[in-house]
């Protein structure tokens, strides 16, 4: 086999198609964006996740006399709750913060919103019990058992946020799936629409070509890897969206968040992470709906 | 080197057959017209030469391949074996004459040193030495038969299939094709043509097999185009 017949080949085809081209790798860096954006989502969740389970399942917060009084956490009432959530089933660990310490992690939180950091007094804030469970049990029981407890200011259950913020993760996931699913399926037929029009255009050389005895291999090649070229420029493409992306927005939306521990903001390694994989299911993808077209509509 | 053995091809689309019954055999080497009128069955003929179509009854050998039972892979090499060459001469306008009788050889992966000395050779055997960088718009018909010929040929097929190769050409230019087929007949390629031209049927006196509503209804050793002319 030629290569330098067949790269020829393949440039001429693009040329001469230039706008059908275009469209072709815009289509499809669309949807491959869409699709790096989804799977960056499922990445960042499954990463939320992990460090959300590091995190406490519940927080006992103390109400204010014992947060003035006790910062220690030495007299009855504290000591003696502390012990008892110590002991009761499913709780891994228990950590005691006084209301010093819980200023300063807010204050640590409260990183880049100079703001809140402005207004925060350690006297505000509850001094708390950080509760760790065993994966089997539910937050909500302990709620219910030392709710009313004495000492006891509210008990939040921070794994219920948890959910809700991974369900509203998964939300957006499963959408951006959905979208780069309809715009992957424009790219297919405009793939595959260009390589009729391709073949279309070149009928005299493919009709040589057959009557020569090219193999059906070499007359279809070209066709396959102009459809497979389109593809991976679309990928390239949809990399580079993803950095203007990361750059021009979700830096800045994301910012507010990055002090809570929960979503640790989109990073190079991310993209970094996904642009393989879109380049490869540019590639297999632009290169199976070439060869079905050829296949199925065009007599070569 | 070709026959056909009780033949018949039909169409869904058409009532009667375009082939009905055909047997033909062509020896190597022979100088065949094809004729009949129009619809007469001459291009179902060639086409199943060349498996573009297959047989619907009968048996089609050329060059001992069993065309009809030959798998669809083995097809470009039966197509490498047989040139052919067309009323509309069907070139690629945007290459030059060397670079449309190449691309028969590249398609076929013919190394680059091969093409460069074969080309030339071919050019020259169709009398288009010294035209090689031309583009067909610059070229008359016949010029541009020459270098559909040079197409054909230059893979050096035992048989070649001419349909119609004069139809769009001045009767001088017509003889000049003529006497180069012949001269590739002589190199002892088979020639099968289709054609109307009487005037190049009756000069050349070669054999004819005439067709009539998919049927042969002659077949002379040394025939003219109208029986009593």
């Amino acid at each position: 086999m030629r290569a330098s017949f067949v790269s020829t080949e393949v440039v001429n085809g693009l040329r001469r198609n230039v706008s059908m081209t275009i469209a072709m790798i815009l289509t499809t860096a669309i949807s491959l964006t869409l699709l790096g954006s989804g799977l960056v989502v499922v990445r960042k969740v499954d990463q939320a996740q992990d460090s959300l389970r590091q995190a406490a399942d519940v927080v006992v917060y103390l109400n204010d006399q014992v947060s003035a009084e006790d910062s220690a956490c030495q007299q009855q009432t504290c000591s003696g709750l502390r012990a008892e959530l110590e002991r009761a089933s499913g709780v891994r660990s228990v950590k005691y913060l006084s209301r010093q310490q819980v200023y300063e992690r807010a204050i640590e939180k409260f990183d880049n919103r100079p703001e809140l950091r402005e207004i925060a007094r350690p006297e505000a804030l509850p001094a708390a019990m950080w509760v760790e469970l065993s994966d089997t049990v539910d937050p909500a029981a302990i709620q219910r058992q030392f709710g009313d407890s004495p000492g006891v200011a509210n008990i939040d259950n921070q794994s219920d946020f948890v959910r809700s913020l991974v369900g509203k993760l998964n939300d957006v996931r499963d959408g951006t799936f959905l979208i780069a699913a309809l715009q992957a399926f424009a790219a297919l037929l405009l793939i595959s629409n260009t390589i009729q029009l391709s073949a279309f255009n070149r009928r005299t050389e493919t009709g040589i070509m057959r009557l020569v005895g090219a193999s059906r291999w070499y007359t279809q090649l070209p066709f396959l890897l102009e459809a497979m070229v389109s593809g991976i420029i679309g990928s390239l493409v949809a990399v580079g969206l993803l950095v203007v992306i990361k750059e021009a927005f979700l830096d800045g939306l994301m910012k507010p968040l990055s002090g809570t521990g929960l979503l640790t903001p989109v990073s190079y390694a991310d993209i970094a992470f996904v642009s393989p994989i879109l380049v490869l299911v540019a590639a297999v993808v632009s290169g199976l709906t070439g060869y079905l077209t050829l296949r199925l509509y065009v007599r070569i | 080197m070709i026959r056909l053995e009780h033949v018949s091809k039909t169409y869904k689309t058409l009532a009667r057959p375009a082939l009905d019954d055909v047997s033909v055999s062509v020896d190597k080497g022979e100088f065949v017209f094809l004729i009949g009128p129009s619809g007469s069955g001459k291009s179902t003929f060639l086409q199943l030469l060349l498996r573009e179509e297959v047989p619907t009854r009968g048996r089609v050998i050329v060059a001992d391949w069993n065309v009809a039972k030959l798998p669809r892979r083995r097809v470009p090499k039966l197509r490498q074996r047989v040139g052919c060459v067309f009323q509309d001469f069907r070139l690629l306008n945007n290459k030059t004459v060397f670079e449309n009788v190449a691309f028969a050889l590249e398609v076929i992966g013919k190394p680059r040193h091969t093409i460069r000395k074969v080309v030339p050779e071919v050019l020259q055997l169709v009398g288009l030495d010294g035209k090689a960088d031309r583009m067909p718009a610059e070229l008359s018909g016949g010029e541009q038969q020459r270098v559909a010929i040079a197409r054909a040929f230059v893979n050096r097929p035992l048989v070649l299939m001419c349909d119609e190769p004069t139809g769009n050409l001045d009767p001088d230019t017509s003889q000049d094709i003529m006497l180069l087929l012949e001269r590739i007949n002589r190199t002892g390629t088979t020639l099968i043509m289709a054609t109307h031209d009487h005037s190049i049927v009756d000069s050349m006196r070669r054999r004819v097999v005439e067709l009539s509503e998919g049927r042969v209804i002659r077949d002379d050793a040394r025939g003219v185009y109208g029986v009593g002319r």
